[in-house]
């Protein structure tokens, strides 16, 4: 067969080519194109680390530079999946250890990532240059500081020890370990996430100080972004700022202090030398005093975090009404519909809107926060494309607004706090509400439902939302229609959650076709038996369905019992080995 | 120097500071923690001793074996004793709460000493269970108290929520850290104003010819002496003239003629206002009621305490 381009053209070709989707495209349409593409590759995503071996990925692609690798599944945010689990990474790193010398990043989400690992990393990647940990755990400072210590000579300006959410952190800056990693003052580093607001930081406090660190943070010209730790005092910041005037993102240590003149027009000051910021986070203990330092740099925020800060709505008023650029608020939801009135008539470039709840326990509500907020802000900004709010209460008519107001909507997270909330004023279940959402919102692709919803709501859903990618459900539906709904209406869907719907055998084993086009399926606190796992495992070799159980063994109850919690995800590579005590995946007979 | 029974509660031959941390750690310990601080080695005292500095001070030396382990891996077995409704009921989260959350490998490193020179030092209106007891809470994931829904959920549309709601796991879905970070926020804006909350009392405290005010949290403390000892650090700034004619001593602990000479001695007077509205003598009373009953404190010139302590005045003749 005579090839049209010789593979080096189409090498140097496929080198514009980035996406993942357009990749996979390009590897099928033949077998040249499959090998010169499989060479030619340099970054990959693994959404789920399950789902394929190391050995495979390796085979596949033998040059990889950059890795990104996903573990738990998402509702292990909020303690649903049991410690032990798996999504160890240490397999991973070991295989590229030997594969992959000459890889540059590495960028994992819910592992478990073990000192020993990152002490492997450490020694096997020459040109290591990137490490993104996000939500994950097990490890410490020992494996960071063996990180530090191993690579620091080679980190190059895009290097980046990034931060650290979630369940585990470190702090980079070891108290006495510090002394004998000097050398990586970070130095070369563009962006420095002395992260977690939880941990190690009075070491990071005490050491940082002059008399230890003179030069600290180092006139870095590239320093491109700075996240302190909330014990760092807020009379350093002024001192720091004016060492790093060219940061483009900062957070913010401890925002408090007595009110002292001289420390405020110091930090004012700061602030008005800062001329690239444009994202602020941190504000942790915030003092509204010392808010108005912060001004000057407004004009050019685009982004704003102050989901920690316990301030009322004037003062969040006044500060997020400076921010005339805004695209990005994140906010508790002290801000009330008060405050969300006042970011929609000031912030017409917003596009992304999270209000988290300042007391999700308790059952009362203490702010004025309401359904009405939110119809302000899908009113007043028209770019709104992103929303995550937790309130305690809803109507159908305002979801219907909201819809109408925003056909451009994407992500679109709604909480209702209480489980199964009826529409205030109609007292109806609040299908009609997410309907419109989906009917409206044709670009959808996240929704998360919450308030009292019947099957109804999924036949909207699996009738419109043709986009949507990842679907979160929890205490609603009536039975299997609703499931079924869903499984069979939406088109692009890749991930699904559900937790304590009445869903059961019936739409799962009627559908199982769908499971192996979409990367996963959690149901726990539903109704499907151990029988129908059993089943599904065995029909559908390339699934692998995992029960898990802490109440002991599914086969030592009947089959008809409802198993606690079943994730469901394709994978290539077979079932996984390493699973803990009370996790069973169910086998196809060989 | 010392007359033993008016002194009782300030306790001049009790022992230095470090075995007092863990007698305070361990009296204050609210009845839901599970005990293991019992594990707290000596070196854990000392870190988790009280040091209230000014603010911008700085936070003594840390012990090179304090290492930091992360939270997934050690603290996944104490999470059994918590709750998150417990956590909020905690009484004066930050020190407890840091104790608690030491266990015996060491490994741990706490915000405690920075983070309460920041809260203490600034003397903050909120009351501030500090960083710590966020460190507690947020790596442990507590669950929170466990009601687990019926695995068929009935789909019964006239559900209600119940007044008196247990919580359900993962439910509102927010990320641990937040959930413990705000639960520990909210603890401070109950308390902000002082009120006598579960969590901590502070008062205020005047000194005469300061040109401003402290605040201090009362639970933090067990006993008068250690009243008496951040007070002095907190109002130093003011009486270094007085101090340094007495001869500074090493400020680890404190000395007898040093705590007397500032608050009994020479110049001033420790009193507090009481729930009736009386300027009281500090000392008199059992520490336990004196919390009960204070509402604010003044540091007074031995010079306006005429009617007060007759007793103290005489020391204060005697002295000069």
């Amino acid at each position: 067969m005579a090839y049209s381009f010789p593979e080096e053209v189409l090498e140097h070709v496929f080198s514009f080519i980035h996406t993942d989707k357009d990749r996979n495209a390009i590897s099928l349409v033949c077998k040249s194109w499959y090998e010169v593409e499989r060479w030619s590759r340099r970054r990959i995503f693994i959404g789920n680390c399950y789902a394929v071996s190391p050995g495979i990925v390796i085979r596949r692609f033998p040059e990889l530079r950059s890795v990104a690798l996903k573990g738990k599944p998402h509702f292990a945010d909020f303690n649903l999946v049991p410690d032990g689990w798996g999504g160890n990474v240490y397999p991973w790193i070991a295989a590229m250890a030997m594969a992959y010398p000459m890889l540059e990043e590495l960028r994992l989400k819910r592992m478990v990532v073990t000192d020993e690992s990152l002490e492997l990393i450490s020694r096997s990647f020459k040109n290591f240059k990137v490490l993104v940990l996000s939500s994950c755990e097990g490890f410490s400072t020992d494996g960071l500081a063996a990180i530090a210590a191993n690579c620091s000579g080679r980190f190059s300006e895009e290097s980046r020890i990034s931060s650290f959410d979630l369940l585990s952190f470190a702090t980079f800056f070891l108290s006495n370990q510090t002394k004998r990693y000097n050398r990586f003052e970070l130095k070369p580093a563009c962006e420095v996430d002395i992260g977690s607001p939880i941990s190690l930081i009075p070491d990071f406090a005490h050491h940082w100080c002059p008399s230890t660190f003179p030069a600290w943070p180092p006139r870095c010209p590239s320093l491109r972004t700075l996240r302190l730790n909330r014990a760092v005092p807020l009379d350093r910041l002024p001192n720091l700022l004016r060492r790093a005037p060219q940061l483009v993102e900062l957070g913010t240590g401890a925002y408090s202090a007595e009110h002292r003149p001289e420390v405020f027009s110091s930090l004012a000051g700061a602030f008005s030398n800062c001329k690239e910021l444009k994202s602020l986070s941190g504000f942790w203990d915030v003092v509204p005093d010392y808010l108005p330092a912060v001004y000057p740099a407004c004009s050019g925020i685009t982004s704003l975090n102050l989901s920690y800060a316990t301030i009322q709505s004037p003062d969040l008023i006044k500060l997020v009404t400076q921010c005339q650029n805004l695209q990005r608020l994140w906010v508790l939801d002290y801000i009330e519909d008060s405050g969300l009135d006042a970011l929609a008539a000031s912030c017409k470039d917003l596009q992304e809107l999270r209000v988290f709840p300042s007391e999700p326990y308790d059952m009362e509500g203490n702010v004025a926060l309401t359904e009405q907020g939110l119809v302000s802000v899908s009113e007043g900004c028209p770019k709104l494309h992103s929303v995550l709010y937790f309130c305690r209460q809803m109507t159908n008519a305002a979801l219907v607004s909201i819809a109408k107001n925003r056909p451009n909507m994407t992500r679109f997270r709604l909480c209702i706090i209480e489980p199964r909330t009826r529409d205030y004023q109609t007292l109806e279940p609040l299908d009609v509400g997410f309907g419109a959402i989906v009917e409206h919102c044709k670009e959808l692709h996240r929704l998360s439902l919450s308030g009292l919803l019947t099957d109804r709501v999924f036949e909207y859903i699996g009738t419109h939302a043709k986009k949507l990618e990842m679907l979160s459900v929890a205490f609603a539906g009536d039975g299997d229609l609703g499931l079924h709904h869903v499984l069979s209406g939406c088109k692009s869907l890749r991930k699904l959650e559900i937790r304590d719907c009445p869903f059961g055998d019936k739409a799962l084993l009627a559908n199982a076709a769908k499971l192996e086009t979409m990367r996963s399926l959690w149901m726990s606190s539903c109704s499907v038996s151990f029988g129908a796992c059993k089943l599904l495992g065995q029909k559908m070799p390339r699934l692998n369905v995992e029960v898990m159980d802490e109440r002991g063994r599914p086969d030592s109850r009947p089959e008809s019992c409802s198993v606690e919690k079943l994730y469901i995800y394709r994978s290539v590579a077979g079932p996984r080995s390493d699973m803990p005590r009370f996790v069973w995946t169910m086998k196809t007979p060989s | 120097m010392s007359i033993p029974l008016e002194h009782d509660y300030i306790g001049l031959s009790e022992a230095p500071s470090m075995e007092r941390a863990s007698d305070k750690i361990s009296s204050a310990s609210s009845s839901t923690i599970s005990s293991e601080s019992e594990k707290s080695t000596a070196l854990n005292l000392r870190e988790t001793e009280l040091r209230l500095g000014l603010p911008g001070s700085e936070s003594p030396e840390r012990k090179p074996q304090l290492g930091v382990s992360l939270f997934g891996k050690d603290l996944e077995d104490k999470t059994n004793g918590y709750s998150l409704g417990s956590l909020k009921g905690f009484v004066s989260g930050a020190k407890r709460g840091f104790s608690d959350a030491i266990d015996g490998s060491g490994k741990w490193v706490f915000s405690v000493n920075g983070g309460s020179e920041v809260d203490l030092g600034k003397g903050a209106k909120s009351c501030m269970p500090g960083p710590a007891m966020k460190d507690v809470a947020a790596p442990s994931s507590p669950k929170p108290v466990q009601e687990k829904k019926p695995q068929a959920s009935a789909a019964n549309e006239h559900a209600s929520a119940p007044a008196a709601k247990a919580q359900v796991v993962g439910w509102p879905p927010i990320r641990s850290f937040r959930k413990n970070t705000m639960a520990s926020s909210a603890k401070n804006n109950e308390d902000a104003e002082g009120k006598s909350g579960l969590g901590c009392l502070y008062v205020k405290v005047s000194m005469d010819g300061a040109p401003y005010l402290r605040k201090v949290d009362l639970k933090i403390y067990c006993n008068y002496m250690e009243l008496s000892s951040a007070l002095e650090k907190m109002f130093s700034c003011f009486t270094i003239g007085q101090c340094g004619s007495h001869g500074l001593p090493g400020r680890d602990g404190l000395t007898e003629s040093h705590l007397m000479d500032l608050l009994h001695g020479s110049e001033y007077v420790l009193t507090y206002e009481d729930k009736d509205g009386d300027w009281m003598l500090v000392g008199d009373v059992p520490w336990e009621m004196f919390t009960e009953s204070c509402k604010r404190l003044r540091i007074m010139k031995g010079s306006e305490a005429i009617g007060l302590a007759p007793r103290a005045m005489e020391k204060c003749k005697n002295r000069n």
